[in-house]
């Protein structure tokens, strides 16, 4: 198991090394002198010349890598051109949104998906299957920013339980947890449709195996055989599935986060686009390459813990 | 004391089990026989109601005075497990993979609430030790071991709480013939140690008259003929049972013919696998799963390649196949070398058959297209019309009709598929016929029948035969010569009847005392 963990480790590091430079080459050589491309096409020379000292960028690329990286390793991103702010500021406190944001919805999807799966597994072809799937084709079907805007006009603007948007910040925790309730089931449904159809399918594919008849033949019912052999047998797939959600929910939530007025990651990576601010969309990029990566070797390690078959793999 | 009395089921309304009847007694062997299909595992099933949707049964099934059939399921889970317990054919997949085998043992006490978790755990190593696993730690997983062992512990589960009825479905077909004769004593020892009744199912008739003291052989859904073990054996009144016993020790009429030419030869050929990654850069020592292996199959003759699972004859077919490159040594055929870069004109001149036809099909082509597929090896495609003619001349060779080549493979029989596949070998003429295990999956009786048409089709086109296989009986019918392969070497070599008769080196002698075979009260040769 250690070494398994430990292979897994050197594999996330060569991924880190390796994404890096893409996202280094991408941004910092291919389009020309960024400095003239952020300053637009009207700029004069030597404003282009201040700035392009300012970022640094006199060296050569492997010293301008290099010295990113190691910044990076230090906490510091560099400053951001449109904000003026160092990076390293602005995206944690973007990441005080995102991230609580992308664990609520992944919770609430996992503990909606979970029970609505094993029930449609376990009753397979019969009237509560039937509703079930019917159910998450249309959970996958409705985009989340209608479902958001659905919610904000439900429980905000009838009903005023929630405010429609807009976040107070972590000095008050339920308040801050509150406002973030309605993005997160808005997020959390299409994922949740999704978990439970992946969760399903597992499940009855596990089902058939013999181990099942096995069980059944040792006296187990039909509900202990789901719940005690086939749900664990069935969690690779699904923990696949987490993973890459939990991915998709930290970095792709930007539609939601713009109809709840949320300063998330998502917001602030499209603003750094818009405002040609190449420093912070190379550093939010960075830092969500890391994020998904560690998720990765997570959900490898969670792999690992689930079928002992794999723990000897390198 | 169980009893079955007129148990009938249909399943959809489709007619499966038709009036089954019998009784066994606690501490003795029911045989259950048959071929596939006969509803030999749907009479196991109805006992446990562990039956497939849409079954209905009628009839009676008692233990003890209770009927189970007619038993609600809650009370179903008391008794499974309990009172009766089930082991299976597939021990390689019928442990959970995910949890260790003591917790699976155990789980059988927890569930009837018999012990608490310690004392469960306690009790599962005392049953794995009685069934002969006292060095396999219980915190071990199923892919740990290997298949005998695992067929060990699914025993070890099924008798934790010392079951009135032990049913054991084809315990020991998946496994190799040794493998299977300790598996078939620990099931002896165990009947008379716990007193319990054994119903075994089987379509091994040597296994039955070596195991049970009660036989019942189904046909159909019915029980053609039942009574002790001897008499049914020995009179064999039906003549479903005669056919039986005939088909199961067939030896084809073969003419015998001076071998010609040598035509294949192997010299000293290794086949070495890299060993398994250990950390990024390392690996462990390479496997030698073929070790200095020497053939040489002549021209007319049919040679057999024994061998228990993992022994490496399938790799060695596949390297004389030309499917896998050889690390030494060299393999001809036909005045060329074999390896995987060799041209396509070579391959049409050695063929072959697999284990499973069905399998090896395109389920969705004719059989036209399935059996000219290897015209694609050919120079020189023939046009539809001659593909046609030689399709319809191949399928009649193996005793199929022309009009068949406009089905598909799933409207045959498994008999029917493997003439098939038989006529797909032999399509392009081929000099050579590799049969890999080709009629392992099938019946005795359609076992006779294509052992009958390989013998036949010898006989009139001259082929040779390289023929693989675990099972002994099956070689010796067919084959002239004889290798015994272990570990990736052949250990002895000779004409078959000599190294049956006399087998000199202690492995060949193992396999064959192994090896169940009819008693000879059973034999009306």
């Amino acid at each position: 198991m250690l070494r398994y963990i430990l292979g897994r480790l050197l594999s996330l590091s060569l991924s880190l090394i390796v994404a890096s430079l893409v996202i280094f080459t991408v941004i910092e050589v291919i389009p020309g002198d960024p400095a003239a491309f952020m300053l637009g096409l009207n700029a004069d020379e030597a404003t282009v010349q201040a700035l392009r000292a300012d970022l640094g960028l006199d060296g050569s690329k492997a010293e301008r890598y290099l010295a990113w990286i190691a910044g990076m390793i230090q906490g510091d991103f560099g400053t951001s051109y449109t904000y003026r702010v160092p990076v390293a500021e602005l995206v944690a406190d973007r990441l005080w949104v995102s991230l609580p944001l992308a664990v609520l919805s992944l919770i609430l999807s996992t503990v909606i998906a979970f029970p609505v799966g094993l029930l449609a597994a376990a009753n397979r072809g019969r009237a509560a299957d039937y509703g079930i799937m019917g159910g998450t084709q249309l959970g996958i079907a409705i985009p989340n920013f209608w479902f958001g805007m659905l919610l904000v006009l439900v429980f905000a603007v009838n009903l005023r339980w929630f405010s429609a948007g807009g976040f107070p910040g972590w000095e008050e925790p339920l308040l801050a947890l509150k406002s973030l309730l309605l993005p997160s089931v808005a997020l959390a449904l299409p994922q949740a449709a999704i978990l439970a159809r992946v969760m399903r399918s597992a499940l009855i594919e596990t089902l058939a195996q013999d181990y099942m008849r096995t069980a059944r033949a040792k006296g187990l019912s039909r509900r202990q055989a789901l719940l005690r052999h086939a749900l664990r047998n069935a969690l690779i797939p699904v923990l696949t599935i987490i993973g890459l959600q939990f991915s998709f929910l930290l970095a792709g939530a930007i539609i939601i986060e713009n109809v709840f007025f949320l300063p998330g990651l998502g917001r602030l990576i499209f603003q750094g686009i818009t405002q040609r601010d190449l420093v912070v969309v190379e550093s939010v990029t960075m830092l969500l390459v890391f994020a998904v990566i560690v998720v990765t070797f997570l959900v490898d390690i969670a792999y690992a813990i689930a079928d002992p078959r794999l723990r000897r793999r390198a | 004391m169980i009893e079955v009395d007129r148990l009938s089921l249909d399943i959809h309304g489709t007619p499966i089990l038709r009036d089954v009847s019998f009784a066994m007694e606690p501490g003795k062997t029911f045989g259950l026989v048959g071929e596939s299909g006969s509803g030999k595992s749907m009479t196991a099933l109805a006992l446990m109601q562990l039956l497939p949707d849409g079954s209905r049964t009628s009839g009676r099934a008692s233990l003890d005075g209770i009927d189970l059939l007619d038993r609600p399921e809650a009370e179903m889970c008391t008794l499974r497990g309990n009172q009766l317990g089930m082991i299976f054919q597939e021990p390689m997949t019928a442990l959970n993979p995910v949890r260790t085998i003591g917790d699976q043992v155990a789980e059988t006490l927890r569930i009837h609430g018999a012990a608490s978790r310690s004392d469960a755990l306690d009790v599962a190593r005392q049953k794995l030790d009685r069934v002969g696993l006292p060095q396999i730690a219980l915190d071990r997983y199923p892919h740990e071991l290997s298949g005998g062992q695992r067929q060990r512990v699914c025993i070890a589960t099924a008798i934790a709480l010392r079951p009135r009825l032990l049913i054991a479905d084809e315990p020991t077909t998946a496994l190799d013939v040794t493998t299977q004769a300790q598996i078939l004593d620990l099931l002896r020892g165990l009947v008379d140690e716990e007193d319990m009744a054994l119903l075994l199912i089987t379509h091994d008739l040597a296994v039955v008259a070596d195991m049970a003291d009660h036989v019942a052989v189904m046909k159909t859904g019915e029980i053609v003929e039942q009574g002790a073990t001897r008499d049914v054996l020995s009179q064999q009144r039906h003549a479903y049972t005669r056919a039986l016993f005939e088909a199961s020790h067939h030896r084809p009429g073969r003419t015998p013919r001076p071998a010609g030419a040598p035509l294949l030869t192997g010299q000293a050929i290794d086949r070495h696998y890299p060993g398994p990654r250990i950390g990024l850069l390392r690996r462990g020592d390479a496997i030698h799963a073929v070790n200095d292996v020497s053939l040489t199959l002549k021209e007319g003759e049919s040679l057999g390649l024994v061998g228990e699972s993992g022994c490496g004859k399938s790799t060695l077919t596949r390297a004389i196949l030309g499917l896998d490159p050889i690390q030494g040594g060299e393999i001809r055929a036909l005045g060329n070398a074999i390896s995987p870069a060799m041209p396509h004109a070579m391959r049409a001149g050695i063929q072959v058959v697999f284990q499973d036809p069905y399998g090896s099909f395109n389920p969705r082509w004719t059989v036209e297209h399935l059996v000219a597929e290897p015209y694609h090896l050919l120079p020189a495609k023939p046009s539809r019309a001659e593909q046609k003619a030689e399709v319809a001349k191949a399928l009649e060779a193996v005793g199929l009709q022309a009009a068949d080549m406009d089905k598909y493979p799933h409207e045959f029989s498994g008999g029917q598929r493997q003439r098939i596949a038989i006529a797909r070998a032999l399509i392009t003429h081929p000099k050579i016929l590799v049969l890999d295990e080709a009629v392992s999956a099938l019946d005795v009786r359609v076992r006779a029948q294509i052992l009958d048409l390989l013998a036949d089709l010898q006989d009139r086109m001259g082929l040779s035969y390289l023929f693989i296989s675990h099972d002994l009986t099956v070689v010796r019918a067919i084959t002239d010569r004889v290798m015994v392969m272990q570990a990736g070497q052949i250990v002895e070599e000779g004409p078959t009847d000599t190294v049956f008769a006399t087998p000199e080196h202690p492995y060949t002698q193992a396999l064959l005392a192994a090896a169940p075979r009819l008693p000879d009260y059973a034999r009306k040769d």
